[in-house]
């Protein structure tokens, strides 16, 4: 009983950074139609930056957080603006998979010869570092925070995409980008708001998720199997589908890490198989959220 | 019909600009099937040119081979594919096993690498090849991942991350032992390579090879024409596992030791990578590829891993930006922009 709670906990958390920072990958493909493997480079960019801005010059950790969501945002539009226009579109998925993944390589270097090959840490702050006890459990603050924060994306969203004038035309622009282009929606605009808004996620997973996925230059290839498989598994573009997808990936990678330790990454793989054999577009092609 | 028919697809790749009737009146000859033997030869060169660096050069040699099966499946059928290395990996611990526990001729160890990546792609070419983009990424991602894991736990049979090692292949032939230097194990895996660019080359040109193509181009008007589009991407992925296979084995053969890496995820992203650095759908750009990328790393590499991932990262993104077909196509752009240099000149 203690391990399932211990399982639920953990997948959980594990799940809502998995949806944090792969909702933005699952926005940015169903939009502009490509396959960003750079996207968890970005995410390690958004990690190091808070890490930095926390260790050398003693920011407070949300400060931290708003820097780095912030900065790695300004970093990545030149990118959009000069790489990725290039290359959106169904038919260029080639092109999409060289120039991300030598993107990838590019940050990867770069982030060893800025901060170095070791492991880095995010500074925690004591209102994280206890547990808050929940009836008769109690979990770790970090997970519970990671939750809330999980769920106010989601929350955050929906909102935004269904609600907003920004959400409508975005809409409109998935569906049938040159009918959206006809009827006055600056689709150049919105791609590059949405590439933004997917990097601040991708930013902002990277630094609350450093507890779960650690720091290290290698980052940006070791999990990005990860965020991609999420995608596919929830279905470009749909929000909740990523949601579920997350949650349904993080916790049977958990449950399998806890309960079958010694075939880690086995189930999780099988599980992905199976999905998408059933499901081979995803639990939620096609609708937005 | 054949040559005019690759001239047509070639001229078609470069641009509408030099679609021009004079091409029609005058095909230009197809010169790919001297790809092989300037390979060989080149190859022999080298023996005698760099006698020092023959373990590297064996490597490219058996890996030349690995990406130009890729090439058979990205190149003539456009299937995208970040999972080659699973059947590059299951031939070469196949042959691994076989020779540490069955039978340790050379040639034999290669035909059971063959098959084994064969029936590899051929069962999970089945499963897979329905879905497209980026579901058939993952797809092909996912099959790797349990193959390694699958070699990962299985010890006592692969010796797990510590790599199978005692692979001590029989003299070849029964006449050429396989020498301290790597002489033998060299010119083996050159004279395999050859072997299968002209096997390759000669499975594109045959009537399947171009109906491959068509599916490429387009599946729709292949089942409309009465074919089965899927039936003609399985088959391939499986003559290509068969590549694939054997080039593993032959990594192994030569190099005595099978490791995880070998069913990696980014061996076959590096896979994929010297591929489309040489230029996919030429057989030819693959061996060009694989060259430039291994020699490069070697050098690079020596120094910093860091400095490698800079350089490749920088050129790969060159490469799709500015020379979209690769090495191989940097000389028929030349020739084509120097044919219409000649034609305004006329003019």
């Amino acid at each position: 009983m203690e391990t399932m709670f211990g399982i639920a906990v953990d997948g959980v958390a594990y799940g809502m950074i998995l949806f944090i920072i792969s909702v933005g990958l699952s926005v940015t493909l169903g939009l502009m139609r490509v396959v960003n493997l750079a996207h968890g480079a970005f995410a390690m960019v958004g990690g190091y930056v808070a890490s930095y801005a926390a260790q050398s010059f003693g920011l407070p950790y949300a400060a931290a957080l708003l820097v780095a969501v912030l900065l790695t945002v300004l970093a990545t539009l030149p990118l959009e603006k000069l790489l990725y226009r290039r290359i959106y579109g169904h038919a260029n998925e080639l092109s999409q998979v060289l120039l991300t993944i030598g993107l990838t390589f590019v940050i990867v270097a770069s982030v060893n010869y800025l901060f170095g090959p070791s492991l880095k840490r995010i500074p925690l702050p004591d209102l994280l570092l206890g547990t808050v006890s929940l009836g008769p459990k109690s979990i770790p603050t970090h997970r519970a925070f990671v939750i809330a924060a999980g769920a106010v994306t989601l929350l955050g969203l929906w909102w935004l995409l269904e609600r907003t004038d920004f959400g409508i035309r975005l809409r409109a622009a998935v569906d049938d980008p040159a009918m959206a282009a006809a009827l006055g929606i600056r689709t150049e605009r919105l791609y590059m708001a949405t590439f933004a808004l997917g990097t601040g996620l991708a930013a902002l997973g990277g630094v609350l998720g450093a507890e779960l996925l650690p720091l290290e230059p290698y980052y940006a290839i070791r999990y990005i199997v990860l965020f991609l498989a999420v995608v596919a598994v929830g279905g470009a573009g749909s929000i909740f589908g990523s949601a579920a997808a997350a949650l349904a990936l993080g916790i049977t990678d958990t449950a399998g890490k806890y309960l079958i330790p010694n075939f880690g990454e086995f189930f999780f793989y099988a599980a992905l198989i199976l999905i998408l054999f059933r499901w081979p577009h995803g639990f939620f092609k096609g609708k937005m959220a | 019909m054949s040559a005019t028919m690759t001239d047509g697809l070639s001229k078609g790749t470069t641009g509408p600009m030099t679609r021009d009737t004079t091409a029609l009146a005058a095909p230009r000859r197809d010169f790919g099937w001297l790809a092989a033997p300037i390979t060989g030869a080149l190859g022999l060169a080298a023996f005698w040119l760099f006698p020092e660096d023959l373990g590297l050069m064996t490597r490219i040699a058996a890996t030349a081979l690995y990406v130009l099966s890729l090439d058979l499946v990205l190149g003539y059928c456009g299937i995208a594919t970040l999972g080659h290395a699973a059947m590059f990996g299951t031939g070469a611990y196949a042959a691994g096993i076989a020779a540490v526990h069955l039978v340790n001729d050379p040639l034999v160890l290669l035909l059971i690498g063959g098959a084994a990546g064969g029936v590899m792609a051929l069962v999970t070419g089945g499963l897979i090849l329905h879905a497209r983009g980026l579901t058939l990424l993952m797809l092909t991602i996912a099959v790797t991942q349990i193959v390694q894991e699958v070699a990962n736990k299985a010890r006592d049979w692969t010796g797990g991350s510590d790599g199978l090692s005692g692979v001590d292949p029989a003299p070849l032939l029964g006449l050429f032992r396989f020498d301290m230097f790597g002489r033998t194990s060299y010119l083996f895996a050159v004279a395999v390579l050859v072997v299968g660019m002209v096997a390759a080359r000669r499975i594109v040109r045959s009537p399947f090879g171009l109906a491959c193509r068509g599916v490429k181009e387009d599946p729709l008007r292949i089942s409309a024409l009465g074919g089965s589009p899927r039936a003609y991407l399985v088959t391939m992925y499986a003559v290509a596992g068969i590549f694939a296979g054997v080039a593993g084995a032959l990594t192994a053969v030569s190099s005595g030791i099978v490791g995880l890496d070998s069913v990696s995820f980014s061996w076959s992203a590096e896979a994929l990578v010297m591929l489309v650095l040489g230029g996919t759908g030429r057989l030819y750009g693959a061996v060009i590829g694989t060259v430039a990328f291994m020699t490069v790393h070697h050098i690079l590499a020596a120094t910093d891993p860091f400095h490698w991932m800079l350089f490749i990262g920088l050129f790969l993104m060159g490469i799709v930006l500015f020379l979209p077909g690769g090495i191989a196509s940097g000389g028929e752009r030349l020739r084509a922009l120097l044919a219409r240099k000649g034609e305004g000149d006329q003019a």
